[in-house]
């Protein structure tokens, strides 16, 4: 295909692939442990971070990485504080990353336009350092997924649980919080901040809706996003269109597809 | 006869903030038991439950499991817990019987320690256990209250434990569903000698089923006696407050 014939393109599918792995991989949990406003929370901050970064000379993704590890941190820390109000945390923490992140772009108006990428997703920006940052990083967030499995799957089951049989509840949460952390700032190059915690969610119902055991819920939840993320960067080429909002609206159609079929099979 | 403790309680008190919970409860449990813990809404029985499967940790008094201070006991795969039906988990959750079973399967450390084959086997095996070996591929949230309680056993099973906790196992199960697992019960104290501690309000069928029974009432321990299928009257009204009049009844 003539598009793939540019470096920017190669990569832009390549990160996105990956994304498209990773974004439902540890979506899938947080969905079913009904945390999915925390992507919403660390995406926001870590928007704060790419514009700390741009503002102070710092390679924003990697600003923007720690600034979302440290959120991911802060919410557990919050999270003791209110140990019935979960949600709490997460909405604080939201709150903190939206404030920072305005503070900053009305500090420099002129990291408008730079941000604009980072917030709606541009495949134009993915560079050869961010293709070596995503397929690095990527690569740590599937061995450890792949490692703790069986944790992360009976800590999203039954918590409780999982803390009687042995397995440390409070270690795995953090590092997995983490986790979602570092995904979030990958995906923001292709999706962008506003709509990654979209790839961790819709991908994910519409491969909960078909699936026959929690093992294939994960691998339809990834067959949906890679299908969306590549139709989604190919059409963003050819319509000039952002990336991010086109993935996301592909996934939203093949999620309406999903439930129509299910329904109409039902009747 | 000199019975083995699996579970020492001594001088063990707990509080939710200022609240007190339990006071100075103290209570062993021996291998071979079949005990069930009584009382009403709030006395303390699934609190005393939390403490010793370690989720609580004592205000004062100490724990011990199989001989070991619980704060540092780490061989949990030797205790069973089978809690409420359906309250703790998503019934949209898309996990089959198989793989929730799996789960607990204590592997030790590392990745590739138990093969997926011996997995199988062990998972099928314990549903056999449980009369449901046809239901592992089915996903649990489709299945009936008795059917998911009966997976949960077989969960608890998985790794041959020596001690089986349950608490309120029968809350929103019909009552045949209630009557065959109740049998199960019997059959898992009896013929494999697993140790049973059971936690419920209904003390009319706990009576008859456990061989040692323990009143809870305000966080105290009122009564811990053997139990001969009916209750003391007056251990009933300690319990339970002057209100109460016994019907004892069969499932």
């Amino acid at each position: 295909m003539e598009l793939f014939q540019f470096g920017f393109m190669r990569r832009a599918l390549a990160a996105g692939m990956i994304v498209g792995v990773l974004c439902p991989l540890i979506g899938i949990f947080l969905v079913l442990r009904r945390m999915s406003l925390i992507g919403d929370s660390l995406s926001h901050v870590a928007l704060a971070g790419v514009a700390a970064g741009i503002v102070s000379g710092v390679y924003p993704p990697a600003a923007a990485l720690v600034f979302s590890v440290a959120a991911a941190l802060g919410i557990e820390q919050l999270g003791k504080k209110y140990p019935e109000h979960a949600e709490l945390a997460i909405a604080v923490i939201l709150s903190a990353g939206i404030g920072t992140a305005v503070v900053l772009v009305s500090y420099a108006k002129s990291i408008n336009i730079d941000l604009f990428g980072y917030l709606f997703g541009n495949i134009l920006t993915v560079g050869p350092g961010d293709m070596w940052l995503i397929a690095a990083l990527g690569s740590f967030i599937l061995v450890f997924v792949g490692i703790y499995f069986r944790e992360l799957f009976f800590i999203a089951f039954d918590e409780e649980g999982a803390r009687i049989a042995g397995i440390p509840v409070k270690k795995i949460n953090l590092l997995f919080t983490i986790l979602v952390a570092m995904t979030i700032t990958l995906s923001m190059r292709i999706v962008g901040a506003l709509l990654v915690s979209s790839l961790m969610v819709i991908p994910v119902a519409a491969g909960i809706q078909t699936a026959k055991s929690f093992k294939h819920a994960v691998l339809m939840s990834v067959v949906f996003a890679q299908i969306s993320v590549v139709l989604g960067i190919v059409f963003s080429y050819h319509l000039e269109l952002a990336s991010g909002g086109t993935i996301v609206l592909l996934s939203v159609v093949l999620l309406m597809l999903v439930l129509g079929f299910k329904s109409l099979s039902n009747k | 006869m000199n019975m083995e403790k699996l579970i020492s309680i001594k001088n063990v008190s707990f509080s939710y903030g200022s609240r007190p919970v339990l006071e100075n409860i103290n209570l062993d449990i021996y291998r071979g038991d079949y005990m069930g813990i009584v009382g009403p809404n709030g006395s303390g029985k699934s609190t005393l439950l939390k403490l010793i499967l370690g989720i609580l940790k004592p205000a004062k008094g100490s724990i011990k499991v199989f001989g070991k201070s619980v704060d540092i006991f780490n061989r949990w795969e030797r205790v069973g817990y089978v809690r409420q039906k359906a309250s703790f988990f998503n019934l949209g959750f898309p996990a089959t019987v198989e793989e929730v079973i799996s789960a607990n399967i204590h592997s030790g450390k590392g990745l590739f320690n138990t093969s997926v084959k011996r997995c199988r086997e062990r998972v099928y095996e314990v549903l056999s256990h449980v009369n449901m070996e046809e239901y592992g591929g089915r996903l649990i949230g489709n299945l009936s209250g008795g059917q998911q309680q009966r997976v949960f056993i077989a969960r608890a099973l998985v790794n041959s434990p020596e001690v089986l906790f349950l608490d309120e196992p029968t809350v929103g199960i019909d009552l045949d569903s209630q009557r065959e697992f109740y049998c199960l019960l019997e059959k898992l104290n009896v013929n494999m000698r697993i140790t049973i501690v059971m936690v419920s309000h209904d003390i009319g069928v706990i009576a008859q089923k456990v061989n040692r029974i323990v009143c809870m009432g305000d966080g105290k321990l009122i009564c811990h006696q053997n139990s001969s299928g009916e209750m003391i009257p007056e251990v009933l009204k300690k319990t339970y407050g002057d209100w109460i009049s016994p019907i004892i009844h069969d499932h």
